[in-house]
């Protein structure tokens, strides 16, 4: 536990001092600068139109398409991690295994691009 | 004294001691690699660039972070006041997080753990928060779908990097990058780093890390003709001076995994001269010039090609790859070179 902590300590204490210098940044602007906002200074920015509606509308479903892919091979990939720190030792059950997996991973691949979910026009 | 330093509280001083000298390396490479990449497109264009502010130019990122210190931070009316906040936080800090674990050479590195890699594709992974907080705070029309196809094409080309570099790690067996920079020593200097029997998957990430940088020529997200500034456009001041500096560390930290992965960290290329954290320096500034001139240099791609690039021409060859390296690596094939722990490096 105690070399658990001090290993990760530093990594704290970093992601500490970066939001530390971050948010002085920030307040710097925001003490030093002149802070005048009007109606117009503040409207959304639609190249001089005043905004037309909500801008949070409907987008199209690839995005949401395209997340669920990244998922999908994201996972894969945590799955690999371990695997591949422990390849020397899993000898060949691991090694097969793995591929088989990667085997049945690429089939569904190969469906996705059938299907033309990776599709952008 | 030296008694001060072994207790708890004497260590922490010391960790953050090292933290802040960690912050000021990376402010001071983000100041002079800003302006080398002014001057680099300016050469290639056969301007001057930024020549006016001190000698050379080179006080102009001082007083450009001068002047975006006493602008007024516009807060867009419509905007969720503190998402539309804490978004620049988040974008800069994570990219600067990632960095505890970068090593220098052997010793110089704030956190040396025994999941560095992980631990970086995990904070880079994060980073998308940034850009889809920021995008959707605005709440305006052209930062929204900015950050909506910044988001797509960053995850998108993260599976590949996460691919490659699971090519590296089945070579070394470890997510450490010390031991992998170690795998890497051998007697033939630079023909002994993991470039040569990585080769193909070397321009993949690069590329990739172009992309999940949002980087020329892959920068759709501030598609300047389409999408005026992307994520970006209702942010002013300091806000904007996060996103900027988030940007650069996290093209420092794809210029530095280059180098740590494939290009031996701080090993010297020739065999004989001594190794040091001035080589791990000197390559990162050598891919960072790459960087800089890819971006002088490519027209932009458009959106479908760069998914299709992605998805389509990325993602199986990376995947491929493993395959063809773990084929490799259990047949230890090549005298080893793809399983470096089993050849004892």
């Amino acid at each position: 536990m105690q070399a658990l902590a001090t290993e990760y300590l530093p990594i704290l204490l970093f992601l500490g001092v970066a939001l530390g210098l971050g948010l002085v940044l920030m307040l710097a602007a925001m003490i030093l600068a002149v802070r005048n906002p009007d109606p117009e200074k503040v409207s959304a920015y639609e190249c001089g139109f005043n905004a037309f509606d909500d801008a949070r509308m409907k987008f199209d479903v690839r995005f949401y398409l395209v997340s669920i892919l990244f998922i999908i091979f994201d996972l894969e990939v945590a799955f690999l991690f371990p695997w591949a720190v422990a390849f020397r030792d899993i000898g060949d059950v691991g090694f097969w295994s793995m591929m088989v997996f990667l085997a049945v991973l690429t089939v569904g691949f190969a469906y996705e691009w059938k299907k033309g979910a990776l599709e952008w026009e | 004294m030296a008694d001060f330093f072994s207790t708890g509280l004497g260590i922490a001083i010391i960790i953050l001691a090292q933290c802040l000298l960690m912050a000021i390396f990376l402010l001071l490479a983000a100041y002079f690699f800003l302006y080398a990449d002014r001057k680099v497109w300016a050469a290639v264009q056969m301007r001057r660039g930024p020549n006016v502010v001190g000698v050379f130019g080179l006080l102009q990122s001082a007083a450009d972070m001068l002047k975006l210190v006493v602008k007024e931070v516009v807060i867009p009316a419509g905007a969720d006041r503190t998402v539309f906040l804490i978004a620049p936080l988040v974008a800069f800090a994570l990219p600067m997080a990632a960095w505890a674990v970068i090593p220098f050479n052997e010793t110089w590195v704030l956190a040396d753990i025994n999941v560095a890699i992980l631990y970086v594709f995990a904070i880079s992974s994060l980073e998308v928060y940034g850009v889809i907080m920021g995008g959707w705070a605005s709440n305006s029309k052209y930062p929204f779908l900015g950050s909506l196809r910044s988001a797509a094409q960053m995850i998108s080309y993260e599976v590949s990097i996460g691919f490659i570099i699971i090519g590296v790690i089945i070579s070394t067996g470890s997510l450490n990058f010390g031991e992998i920079v170690a795998a890497q020593d051998g007697s033939y200097g630079l023909f002994s780093w993991y470039w040569l029997p990585h080769l193909p998957m070397v321009f993949l990430f690069f590329v990739s890390g172009l992309a999940e940088t949002n980087r020329p020529p892959f920068d759709l997200p501030e598609a300047e003709s389409e999408l005026v500034a992307g994520y970006q456009v209702e942010y002013s001041s300091t806000p904007f001076l996060l996103f900027m500096a988030g940007e650069y560390f996290a093209m420092f930290l794809i210029c530095a995994l280059t180098t740590l992965l494939f290009f031996g960290g701080w090993l010297s290329p020739i065999p004989g001269l001594p190794d040091g954290a001035l080589w791990f320096i000197a390559k990162l500034s050598f891919f960072f010039l790459i960087f800089a001139m890819v971006k002088a240099i490519t027209p932009r791609y458009r959106y479908d090609q760069l998914m299709r690039l992605g998805w389509k021409v990325f993602l199986p060859l990376s995947l491929a790859w493993v395959v063809i390296v773990s084929f490799f690596a259990h047949f230890e094939l090549f005298g080893g070179a793809y399983a470096r722990w089993a050849v004892g490096g």
